[in-house]
């Protein structure tokens, strides 16, 4: 392990590195960066709940998308910061209430029920905007470039990064890492576990739905079918799992490759590309149950302290 | 009630009924644990023993009934709030956090007080709940390759660490072979001497003459004799629960 000063160092040179990418990389590479960071921020903030919890959310979409819509809404007539207050604050109320309902249920009904989400929003906006607005699609007019993009993106995967760094040192963290080994336990420990598992799903869902909304000006037309595209969720678990949920720095090892490859994938086999992804998949629910952050940990495994974790 | 216990008692249920589907696990239990004592909860496999000591802890909902502790009204009230008020329990089979070291299993009962001890006394206190019983040298041990009863040992440390007013036991002594039974009755005789109650569901004979102070006995779901060990184990619808029916003999 290297010593906290070094990281913080690393860190911070690997932030300004990546910082500097726009002024080095043409508009297909930024674009490609783009997708990298958005599955990187994604999928770490998916960890940060699924991971301690083992939760499996397909609700990425339903936030993602509600935050897309509201810049669709919006960004025309607000000033950009915030149009995605506005955005993060609706993502909050969305999780709250969400979270409140479903996260009583276990195992397979609440995947379930997140799957369902994403539907029942898209079907609301749908709804709205045929029966009340009369509008199917909006033009995204706000007056952000690629490369705006890009940084609001970096600054948000550094936020999300910290957030979960914060949660892990924690008492919160501490009580999620127990409701995983044992929720009934945790329980008998005095951890109210569904304020636990509300607050983290919210933290959660808040960044996935900024990254919706930041991600919203890169289609200049948005209709409910592509900001609630169904497929972001299976991505997002795929690339968490494939890198291991149960680390803050595991989702990233899974996004960065996985991202690389659908880009690969579709450009060159635009119509078999699906199919191409599913058996992904398979292999490595097979090959890697625990991650690359499971393979590099196949030494010897100690049980983590976390005397300094309560501080 | 007339008795030899004095004063209020710490916990008491008063007609605690609780069914699954048709089957009435609980039935009207009326149960009663003095500050200081150690009461016995015996009776048969399936008597609703265990059922009795979820419905007490908040891991099930009582359809109806009452449960008071140490003033507050607990029934249905939900489990962690109960764990804050003061009653601890470990489970007829033993959990405890694998995937965590010993230390931190027994900071998990520290940690999440309603007023939570400040950083440094919760380290002194995992020590010493860790001395307590008997697992110091064990602290950075990882969980899932520590024995049988080093495992119920931390679970009884994480109990503790709640600072407990009640202490429910679901047969901790169960599985134990002969010395470390003695090492275990002595350690729920030492937590007595220090004044916690205690109500433990218990098969071992040895360990229920030794412990217990009064004995209540379900079967089916219904309390079918109370009393001290020696006159309950003599009553003869203790005897038949056990036994069967004398015609059967």
């Amino acid at each position: 392990m290297i010593g906290a000063p070094a990281a913080f160092v690393l860190a911070v040179a690997v932030v300004a590195a990546l910082a500097a990418v726009p002024f080095l990389a043409d508009a297909y590479y930024l674009a490609l960066a783009i997708s990298l960071l958005q599955f990187t921020v994604l999928s770490t903030a998916w960890g940060l709940f699924s991971g301690p919890t083992r939760y499996i959310s397909l609700a990425t979409a339903a936030f993602f998308g509600v935050g897309a819509y509201t810049v669709a809404v919006l960004g025309e007539v607000l000033p950009w910061p915030l149009v995605l207050a506005i955005a993060a604050a609706i993502g909050v109320l969305t999780a709250v209430v969400v979270g409140f309902s479903t996260l009583r249920l276990s195992g397979v009904y609440f995947v379930i029920f997140t799957f369902g989400l994403a539907e029942l929003i898209r079907q609301l906006v749908v709804w709205y905007e045929v029966n009340k607005s009369r509008v199917l699609g909006r033009y995204v007019f706000a007056d952000i470039t690629q490369t705006d993009i890009y940084w609001q993106l970096l600054a948000l995967a550094v936020v999300t990064f910290l957030v979960g760094w914060a949660i892990a040192r924690s008492r919160l963290g501490f009580a999620l890492r127990i409701i995983g080994e044992d929720e009934t336990v945790a329980r008998h420990c005095g951890i109210n576990t569904t304020l636990a598992k509300v607050v983290l799903f919210t933290v959660s869902a808040t960044i996935m739905t900024v990254a919706g909304a930041i991600m919203a000006p890169r289609w200049t037309y948005i209709e409910p079918s592509i900001a609630f595209n169904a497929m972001i969720s299976f991505q997002v678990v795929i690339m968490a799992l494939l890198g291991g949920a149960h680390r803050l720095w595991g989702p990233v090892l899974g996004a960065v490759p996985m991202t690389l490859l659908f880009e690969f994938l579709s450009a060159r086999f635009p119509s078999t590309f699906t199919i191409i992804m599913g058996v992904v998949f398979l292999l490595i629910v097979y090959a890697l149950p625990r991650g690359v952050v499971g393979l590099l940990a196949r030494l010897p495994r100690r049980p983590r302290e976390t005397s300094e974790a309560l501080r | 009630m007339s008795g030899p216990q004095a004063g209020t008692p710490i916990l008491e249920t008063r007609a605690l009924t609780r069914t699954f589907g048709g089957l009435v696990a609980v039935d009207r239990l009326d149960l009663t644990v003095y500050p200081g004592e150690i009461v016995g909860l015996l009776g048969p496999n399936g008597s609703g023993k265990t059922t009795a000591l979820n419905l007490i802890s908040g891991l099930l909902r009582p359809d109806s009934g009452a449960i008071r502790f140490n003033g507050h009204d607990i029934a249905g009230a939900p489990a962690y709030r109960i764990a804050r008020l003061g009653i601890a329990r470990t489970f007829q089979l033993v959990r405890v956090l694998d995937g965590m070291s010993c230390a931190d299993n027994v900071r998990a009962g520290l940690a999440f007080h309603r007023h939570p001890l400040p950083q440094a006394q919760i380290e002194e206190r995992v020590q010493a709940l860790l001395r307590r019983v008997g697992l110091e040298a064990q602290a950075h041990r990882s969980v899932p390759q520590m024995t049988y009863i080093d495992r119920k040992r931390l679970e009884l440390a994480r109990a503790l660490a709640l600072a407990p007013k009640l202490l429910l036991l679901d047969e901790w002594l169960a599985g134990l072979n002969p010395s470390e039974l003695q090492t275990g009755i002595a350690l729920i005789r030492s937590l007595k001497a220090e004044g916690l109650p205690i109500l433990l569901v218990e098969h071992v004979m040895d360990a229920i003459r030794s412990l217990c102070d009064r004995c209540v006995v379900m079967n089916g779901g219904r309390k079918i004799a109370e009393g001290s060990v020696n006159a309950v184990l003599a009553d003869p619808a203790v005897v038949e629960a056990y036994l069967g029916a004398p015609a059967d003999a």
